[in-house]
Formats: C-alpha cells, structure tokens, sequence
C-alpha cells in the first residue's frame, strides 16, 4: 500500500485521478482503517489529506457562516463555542457518532463520505443547508451535501475528485436547529432512525424550516413538505401532526435487525415531532 | 513495500521506528516499540482497549496507522506511574478491585486520566459517558466508575 501526505488539494486529486488500483483518501480512519482490518476494502493507495493546509481548522467566513476543513473531528466540532451557538443540532449530531476515542479522530467529511444511509451528522447537515465544495482535477463545485451520497456506500463524487471543505450557512436571527436518533440503547450504537430540523421564526410564528431523515431509505431524504405543515403555524398540536406525517409519507426504509419497516416509519414521525419542539425553542430564544 | 521511517515521541521519549503502511500504531506499539499495555480486543474501535492519547487527543489505536504518528507526541498506560509511584488511578483501581482480567484496564486508564485532565471534577454520568467506549467484561463497571471518582476526589484534594 502506497502512503501519500499531499501539501494540497491540487496535489490530492492528482494523486488520487492517476492512481492505479483501489484509492482511498484517510482523514479520521474511522471508517477506513476498519475496513481495511476487516479485508473489506485493501487500499493500493491511501492519500492521508490532514497535511493539506486548513483542513484542521473551523473558520468564520465573510457572510458569517462556518467553514468546517475535512480534517476537523468531531471532538474539535463540540469544542468550538461558535459552532455549538450557531448550530447546537449539526454539533449535536456528529457527537453521537461513536465513542469519547471515536470523536478524537472521526470527520464531518467523512461520516458523509462514508454514506452510510444511518449516518448520524448527515440529516443534520442537510436540515442546516450545509454545502460541499467538491474539488478534483477539473477544479471545484460547490454542492448540497445531500448531492454527495447516492445510495449506501456509494456517493456522486468522480475519480480524482474530493471534499475539500464544508460549509454551513450563517445562522440567522430566530434560527435553530435540532437532531435526534432513535437506538435501543443509551450510546454507542447505529441509527434505527434519525431526524434533523432546522427552524426560523418571528416571535411565536415559523417563518421556515427544513427537515431531513436518516436511516429510512438508501440516502438522507429530505422532507421537501415540512414548511407547508410548520410556516405561519406557532407548532400548535395540528402543525405537528401534518409535519410528523410528512416524515412518515417520506420513509422507505428496510425491514432489518434494527428495526422493522412499521417501526421505523413510526419513529420518524415521533422523531419529527420531538425535533420540531426542540429547534422550536432555540429558535425562539435566539431571537 | 519499503518500510516507512517514523519519528514521533512515546510517553516524553524520542523514539523513531520502521513499519509498513499497513501496520496500525497499536501494532507499532507492541510489535515494534514492545509497549504491550493498550490491547486489541476487536481491532476496529469499538472496546477501547487500545486506547492512547496523540497530542492530548483520546483515540483508539487500532484505527490509526503508524506512519500517521510523524510528529506527534503519544502517550500509553507505561508512561502513567512515575517510576515506582502509582498514578491515583492505579492506586484506586487497585483499591477498588477495579480489574478482574485485566485487559480492558490500560485504555480505560488511559481514557479516564485524559477525561480527569479537561474536568478535575466530573459527575458519574459523566465518567460513565466519557467511558461508554471502553468495554470491561469482567468487573462490570461500578467498580471502575467508582475507583475513577475516587481517583478525581484525591487528585482535587491534592492539587
């Protein structure tokens, strides 16, 4: 197995668009380094991206949003007092990813890299209006992040081509955001359902919102209805139940250990419900 | 494959070593620096038993590769007793009977100073989260929440 430690993107994707045999590019390796150990996937080549200058870094851009560099950990994201104001659920949501030693390593860029349909930061970001700039050696794009994965394990980016930042939007006044997931246990386990919202409103009335699931189809899907159930609604009992039958309406989900297909469909909507009331209250307090 | 030559410090000490890319920087530990406190126990991130600290980080390290630790400063269970003198922690695992078969104790050793660093003075919901990721299958963990909590009690009453 070749190592590489490019000192750019230009030299990331170079690499990775002229390298003969299975490619993988390592930030965390939390996923890699176990599939490797389980001869799921034998890398030729490994492209270890955290020598690329800023990737470590969680930066305030000029139109006041975050940029989050692919190599920041989870751990680095709870730290961040910025980030956790502006957007407690997207922090939220990759801290629930694994343990105290899985944070330490684990990437923002790499749980949705990874596409897994349960990964828990995803929905999160999508809700958040997160963004990717997708950089290969054509040159960079910028996409939503719900364009990356497109089924498990498998995502829209081409050879030679990388996330080489993540940005969140600015968080507005009377905004916030929320994530939960369901497992049968207390931590350190898999999304059976997860479900992320973010909201914005004018002292009691919801001006937007943007909710997106996990864990019940191939992808995160985003539930394109929700502002119809929730904008100009003050989340009364009506307004939440229209939103947690959206989430219902949008399931497709799988019948597995992990839950059945009745169940999950289920859950997504007491999750829709439970998010809402959450981002309900930042929102407000954030006014 | 040529071996890759590492130059990295191992509790405080200079080291430099050879591995192969593929070698994790547990395997490094204990098949090249003979540092056999952090276990495997399943390899893939999940026990903890591995555990060890990289630049004050808590990571597991089997999911890290060996060249990965260039330059940075790593930090294993052989480094927490100064000399003949126990750590607090190892004291009060000890005390507590805090270990049965042993093999989980050096990550969670390791975990719980690294936790006792960033908050003296933790809850037990909080020792319990911080530790959720190291498995024990012997002792279960009341004894070992308990010997931490004590642990922190002293090195407050200490400092």
């Amino acid at each position: 197995m070749q190592y590489h430690t490019p000192a750019s993107f230009d030299e990331a994707t170079a690499l990775a668009a002229t390298a003969t045999g299975t490619t993988r590019f390592l930030a965390g390796g939390t996923d890699v380094l176990v599939q490797m150990r389980l001869d799921l996937v034998t890398p030729d080549v490994l492209i270890d991206v955290k020598k690329i200058a800023g990737v470590h870094d969680i930066v305030r851009e000029e139109d006041g949003g975050w940029r989050i560099g692919i190599a920041v950990t989870g751990a680095e994201m709870s730290e961040h007092e910025g980030l956790c104001r502006d957007w407690p659920g997207l922090v939220e949501a990759m801290d629930l990813v694994g343990s105290t030693q899985v944070q330490g390593r684990a990437t923002l860029t790499g749980n949705l890299c990874n596409a897994s349909p349960a990964a828990d930061s995803v929905p999160a970001m999508v809700a958040a209006g997160v963004e990717a700039t997708v950089t290969g050696p054509k040159g960079s794009r910028r996409v939503p992040v719900e364009a990356i994965p497109t089924g498990p394990g498998k995502t829209s980016l081409a050879r030679g081509e990388m996330i080489s930042a993540l940005h969140v939007p600015a968080r507005v006044r009377g905004g916030g955001d929320a994530y939960l997931r369901f497992i049968p246990r207390t931590e350190m386990d898999i999304a059976v359902v997860g479900c992320g919202i973010d909201l914005t409103v004018e002292g009691e009335t919801i001006t937007g919102a943007r909710m997106a699931l996990g864990a019940v189809a191939p992808c995160v899907v985003a539930v394109r209805g929700a502002p119809d159930a929730l904008v100009g609604t003050a989340l009364e009992d009506a307004a939440l139940a229209a939103l947690a039958d959206l989430a219902q309406a949008a399931c497709n989900p799988i019948d597995d250990k992990r839950g059945t297909v009745g169940f999950r469909t289920h859950v997504a909507g007491v999750l829709a419900r439970r998010v809402a009331r959450i981002a309900y209250d930042r929102a407000r307090e954030n006014q | 494959m040529s071996s890759i030559h590492v130059t990295t410090q191992v509790n405080g000490d200079a080291v430099e070593f050879l591995c192969d890319t593929r070698e994790t920087l547990l395997d490094v530990l204990r098949d090249r620096l003979d540092l056999t406190g952090a276990k495997e126990g399943c390899g893939t991130g999940d026990c903890g038993a591995c555990s060890v600290t990289v630049n004050g980080r808590l990571v597991c390290s089997c999911l890290m590769l060996g060249v990965e630790a260039e330059g940075k400063a790593i930090e294993t269970v052989e480094g927490i007793a100064k000399g003949e003198d126990l750590h607090p922690l190892q004291r009060k695992f000890i005390e507590h009977a805090a270990l049965q078969c042993g093999i989980c104790t050096p990550g969670i050793l390791i975990a719980a100073r690294n936790l006792l660093e960033r908050n003296p003075d933790p809850t037990e919901t909080e020792v319990r989260y911080w530790l959720a990721g190291n498995l024990c299958r012997c002792t279960g963990y009341d004894k070992i929440v308990r010997a931490v909590m004590d642990a922190a009690e002293e090195m407050r009453e200490a400092s």
